[in-house]
């Protein structure tokens, strides 16, 4: 059952491919987390998140100047060539400014039938922004609307709210899980998990969670007791490859903060009569991407809050290499997990990992926590 | 014997004791009792004016560039920086910035001053959080910033009543929170007259630059970014408005003398984003060529207002508003509408929309071709310049790119920048002349 999402996590095209044909529905192609999905399910929409692929190309260089993220090269390559060639719309919520280069050169280049631009607000904690993300998706759902020729009703969007509220609840619950001392899952496993969750259609996702919840986990040994807890964070990251290596070092890894894990599931919609400004409140209220962290820094409060809960030992920080946006947060972040007695590791990521280099920092940091905890 | 004649811009003295007042006021600004504030270039300016004739700015942008252009100095800044956890491809700028704060050294004397309260706006993604640390590192100064990323302004977007409310909105929030901090009470008629002044400035930059059409080109890129300084310091302040006034006066006379900014004039070309500060000899390099950049997307349009008109496919100066406004919210509404039309904001939403005012100044100020520096040091204007080479050379100009960093030097190597050059111009058939 477990191992359905590694599936989901390798056959990301033919599953989408297969969506289509079965449903006749459309494909939305989408590039950043803040994208109400909401809205696009109440349309009968599979919405699936785009993500590099991890293997060297050379068919971004006359699109994105080297000095933006690797992950963002990795997203256009695969536009590029061809792999998402299902796509019948493509959209991105703003966010940074790296991957919305990916957005706009597949845009310019490879145009699916539909493309969207939302202007999700960046000052999320000025009350300023609820009304006008409410009026940015009411913008947004009448476009919908058109492009599908179909009127999205209230009874639509509750649909809508429902299967993602529905599938964050049950990702919260697969997360709780590895609270435990003995985490049944590893890392690896809910890192499949959770990336997989954004573009398998949902209910599908949502059954396949309970079951595993339910069914799957209870008694199950892998024997990650004793192991070293850690956590990561940082930016995009759904490198199997290197949380593999991670574990493989006698870690087990029991949450994170990343868009491709916790962040994209953490809150919910709390319904109100008022469907899209319902919406809007939980994109303005979730865990933050650091490109809207500001003038207060609550990413801190947020992953100290993940760090006790989940009582982890260590937290190893990502970046993609020139990921401006992390970039900026992650010497506070790091003396703020080093004020709670949780040291870090800093690794900086490219398209592929240099598992070897990065085994031994790893392993040589899981032995100074090892050392932490003998005195 | 030249080809043209050609004369030093009176002017240009005048600019510089401009920009001397500004920053010496800034430093001086608590000796009288005054406030002084640091935020972008960018940056509403106009708004903190509301509180009173004693109030000074620092602005980043032209801070860093002023440190980039002391070798030594932004050297020490930026190791600094580094030596403090942040990573070497930030914004050159802000490193240059956060470098002075942590060696407590003001890039023109002295101690850094410390400002009491920060007021910035966010579209690139380190403007918000350039001023996040910045109040960290002085121990926690006040801080509000506006976000002015509500999608493209017309004509390739909408600016609906709903995105200048959040913006506007924002904007009458700070000047309660301006109040809060300072403790002053604020004046909406010095704000409406900092508004009115800024419109002055940005409208009446943009037409300083229009006249570089004209064949000889009066104004050369590398003089240019000295007079467009002025509005990243403080497009707001009356003097800044009057020096674009008398400006414009003597480039216009410029024109219809045919005095040249490039005596030799025989080819014309634009660049695109920050030069490297401590290597700006690269246009001094193109006029033993004859060639004259007349200007940037960049000089013309980071300050400068500008409408895109697509069925003429030309850019024009943006007229001023039609009256004065009268009030706080009608003032705040007016400054939100005319700055979001501003060029350089529009292709942070597309490349594409940069592509089209590139290529309509290639067109209307007849170039030969563009330089598009790569540039390193700044994630924002560098956003999508891949793709304005592509669609550049599409319409048939040559382009040249070279990459750099307009802040860091240890990332720009000007010998292999002028062998570019030098193939450059003979792909443009030009050859030096003497000189
Ligand atoms: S947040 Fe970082 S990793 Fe994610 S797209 Fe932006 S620059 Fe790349
Ligand atoms: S990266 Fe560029 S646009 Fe962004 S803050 Fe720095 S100078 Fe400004």
């Amino acid at each position: 059952m477990i191992e359905m999402f590694e599936e989901w996590y390798k056959s990301r095209h033919e599953y989408a491919k297969e969506w289509k044909d079965k449903t006749g529905g459309k494909v939305m192609g989408f590039f950043c987390t803040y994208v109400p999905e909401e809205i696009l399910l109440a349309a009968n929409v599979l919405p699936v998140r785009i993500l590099g692929s991890h293997e060297p190309q050379n068919v971004t260089e006359p699109h994105i100047f080297g000095m933006y993220c690797p992950f963002c090269r990795d997203c256009l390559a695969q536009g590029l060539l061809g792999r998402y060639d299902y796509l019948d719309g493509m959209m991105i919520a703003q966010s940074c400014l790296h991957i919305r280069q990916a957005f706009t050169s597949w845009k310019k280049h490879m145009p699916p039938e539909f493309t969207y631009y939302l202007p999700m607000p960046h000052q999320v904690q000025s009350p300023r922004s609820i009304p006008f993300l409410r009026s940015e998706l009411e913008t947004f759902k009448t476009a919908v609307e058109q492009w599908v020729g179909k009127e999205i009703t209230d009874a639509d969007l509750d649909r809508g709210i429902e299967l993602m509220n529905a599938s964050r609840q049950a990702m919260r619950d697969l997360y709780d899980t590895r609270k435990t001392a003995n985490p049944p899952m590893t890392g690896l496993e809910a890192m499949y998990a959770a990336v997989s969750n954004q573009w398998i259609d949902k209910a599908e996702h949502t059954a396949v969670v309970r079951d595993v919840i339910q069914k799957e986990l209870p008694g199950r040994n892998l024997g990650l007791e004793g192991k070293t807890r850690l956590m990561i964070l940082g930016s995009e990251d759904d490198d199997t490859a290197f949380v593999n290596m991670v574990e493989g070092c006698g870690s087990v890894i029991v949450t994170d903060d990343h868009c491709t894990g916790s962040r994209y599931f953490w809150n919910q919609v709390e319904p109100e009569e008022d469907r899209l400004l319902a919406i809007a409140k939980r994109y303005i209220t979730r865990p933050a991407c650091p490109t809207k962290d500001w003038p207060q820094r609550t990413r801190l409060d947020h992953v100290r809050m993940l760090a006790k809960q989940w009582d982890v030992a260590g937290a190893i920080i990502i970046q993609q290499k020139f990921c401006d946006p992390h970039e900026l947060d992650i010497p506070e972040q790091r003396k703020s997990l080093d004020g709670i007695g949780v040291p870090t590791l800093f690794l900086e990521l490219d398209v592929t990992v240099p598992v070897g280099q990065f085994k031994i920092r790893v392993e040589a940091f899981l032995e100074m926590l090892a050392e932490d905890d003998l005195f | 014997m030249a080809k043209y004649p050609t004369e030093t811009l009176l002017s240009w003295s005048k600019a510089k004791e401009i920009r001397e007042t500004y920053y010496k006021n800034y430093a001086a600004a608590h000796d009288k009792g005054g406030i002084r504030w640091v935020g972008g270039a960018w940056t509403f300016d106009a708004v903190p004016a509301g509180l009173g004739g004693d109030v000074y700015s620092l602005t980043s942008e032209p801070y860093g560039a002023s440190c980039a252009f002391n070798k030594d100095f932004s050297t020490r800044a930026m190791e600094a920086a580094e030596t403090a956890g942040y990573a070497r491809d930030l914004c050159a700028y802000m490193r240059n910035y956060w470098g002075s704060i942590l060696m407590n050294e003001y890039a023109f004397g002295g101690p850094f001053p410390k400002p009491d309260f920060i007021w910035q706006d966010h579209i690139c993604c380190s403007h918000a959080k350039w001023y996040q640390v910045v109040s960290e590192l002085e121990g926690g100064i006040p801080m509000f910033c506006v976000d002015v990323a509500v999608g493209p302004a017309e004509p390739f977007g909408t600016l609906t009543e709903a995105k200048i409310d959040y913006v506007a909105g924002q904007i009458l929030d700070g000047i309660e929170w301006l109040e809060k901090t300072t403790g002053r009470t604020y004046d909406d008629e010095l704000f409406i007259e900092a508004c009115w002044n800024d419109f002055r400035s940005t409208s009446k930059w943009a037409q300083v630059c229009e006249l570089n059409k004209a064949v000889p080109a009066p104004l050369d890129e590398k003089t240019m970014y000295s007079l467009y300084v002025l509005a990243t310091l403080q497009k707001s302040w009356g003097v800044v408005a009057d020096y674009y006034d008398e400006l414009y006066d003597e480039v216009k006379d410029r024109v219809e003398r045919g005095i040249a900014a490039v005596p030799n004039e025989q080819a014309r070309v634009m660049s695109d984003t920050q030069p490297p500060w401590s290597a700006l000899k690269l246009f001094r390099y193109l006029e033993q060529y004859g060639v004259v950049s007349v200007g940037s997307l960049y000089t013309f349009g980071l300050e400068g207002m500008w409408d895109f008109d697509p069925a003429s496919g030309d850019l024009v100066p943006r007229p001023m508003p039609s009256k004065k406004p009268t009030t706080r919210e009608e003032a705040a509404r007016e400054l939100v509408r005319w700055h979001l039309h501003k060029p350089e904001y529009q292709h942070f939403y597309d490349c594409d929309y940069k592509s089209q005012m590139m290529i309509a100044m290639c067109k209307n100020y007849g170039l030969s071709g563009v330089m598009l520096h790569y540039n390193r040091g700044c994630e924002g204007l560098s956003l999508g310049i891949a793709e304005n080479r592509l669609a550049i050379q599409e319409t048939g100009y040559p382009v040249m790119t070279f990459e750099g960093n307009m802040g860091d030097e240890r990332e720009f190597d000007l010998g292999r920048t002028m062998q570019r050059v030098d193939a450059f111009m003979e792909t443009l058939g030009v050859k030096k002349v003497a000189a």
